[in-house]
């Protein structure tokens, strides 16, 4: 197998990173609805909270997609 | 037919006034240029907004003091109390990044926080400077921020190598948190407008899909702007009070 193809598959490999920030995403929002839902007076106390938790799930993946970029492009 | 997709064309730097110093490459460069443009942006947004200074804002005094309130409230409630000498530096980072993210998202224009080397250089910034403050200010009990209380002995051993690795770790995952969510998002906006460029009446739906991206966009320039400035906040807490 020669490089060129093998980067294509590491970059779709590191790609998988991304069901763990759709996960984790999907979690927070869940949350979110929730404790909205049980206690709307909260909401600006939860929201940045929800905010934050989403910033730092979606870098995760990223950091996936990051790996997949590095693989294709600079090596 | 062969798809001439060239998404990451758009990150090229170029040199719009080359600058050579005894071998060393300082040419003014596109990024400059853009960061320049921020920066200017943000002056021009505080000083004529608040040139005035009316009890009653205008509405550029108005969002002058809006953006203060916003980070002297985040730096008040999450870096704690000893932490007001160094707003300025928080709402620095904030701005920037924020209006280095905004203005990325002009058609045409560069995204400066897509480069790894600008937002490692903020990144290296906060890092550097927690760690020194709080060296400063507790001396030799620093250490004791990676000994987390009330865990038994033979923990530790494990514990405090896991701890200290993801302190050192920090300035990595904050730069390439920004830096990968600009490239990424900038990155599918340039892949679905070439769909959209190559695919002739079913374009609609591309650029339909680029749209909603667009959207996102803006909502994660924002949003990483006031992660970058809240996780400042929160290692200036751990650095100040150690826990």
């Amino acid at each position: 197998m020669d490089l060129a193809s093998a980067k294509m598959i590491g970059a779709g490999l590191a790609c998988i990173a991304l069901v763990g920030a759709g996960i984790g995403i999907g979690n927070v929002f869940a949350s979110l609805i929730s404790a909205v839902a049980r206690n709307p007076a909260a909401q600006p106390q939860v929201q940045p909270f929800a905010f934050l938790g989403f910033a730092l799930a979606e870098a995760t993946g990223l950091f996936g997609l990051a790996i997949a970029f590095l693989i294709l492009f600079v090596f | 037919m062969a798809l001439e997709l060239h998404p990451l064309e758009q990150f090229k730097i170029e040199p719009l006034i080359p600058i050579h110093i005894g071998g060393l490459d300082v040419s003014y460069t596109n990024a400059a240029l853009f960061m320049t443009v921020a920066v200017l942006l943000i002056t021009a947004l505080l000083v004529l907004g608040t040139r005035r200074g009316a009890l009653v804002p205008s509405r550029w005094q108005s969002v002058a003091e809006m953006s203060y309130e916003f980070v002297a409230d985040m730096v008040e409630t999450n870096a704690g109390h000893g932490a007001e000498p160094y707003f300025p530096f928080v709402f620095t980072l904030f701005m920037f990044v924020l209006f280095a993210n905004f203005l990325g998202l002009i058609p045409y224009s560069y995204t400066v926080t897509s480069q790894i080397i600008v937002t490692f250089a903020l990144a290296a910034a906060v890092f550097i400077g927690v760690t020194i403050i709080g060296l400063v200010k507790h001396g030799a009990h620093f250490s004791r921020l990676f000994v987390p209380e009330g865990v038994p002995i033979i923990l530790l051993l494990l514990l405090v190598p896991i701890e200290l690795l993801s302190y050192c770790i920090r300035p990595f995952t904050l730069s390439i948190r920004l830096f990968a969510n600009m490239l990424a998002g900038h990155t599918m906006l340039a892949i679905f407008g070439g769909f959209a460029a190559s695919v002739g009446l079913l374009a609609i739906f591309p650029v339909a899909l680029d749209v909603a991206i667009f959207a996102l966009e803006v909502l994660v320039a924002a949003l990483q702007a006031y992660v970058f400035a809240i996780l400042t906040c929160l290692y200036l807490r751990d650095a100040l009070h150690l826990h």
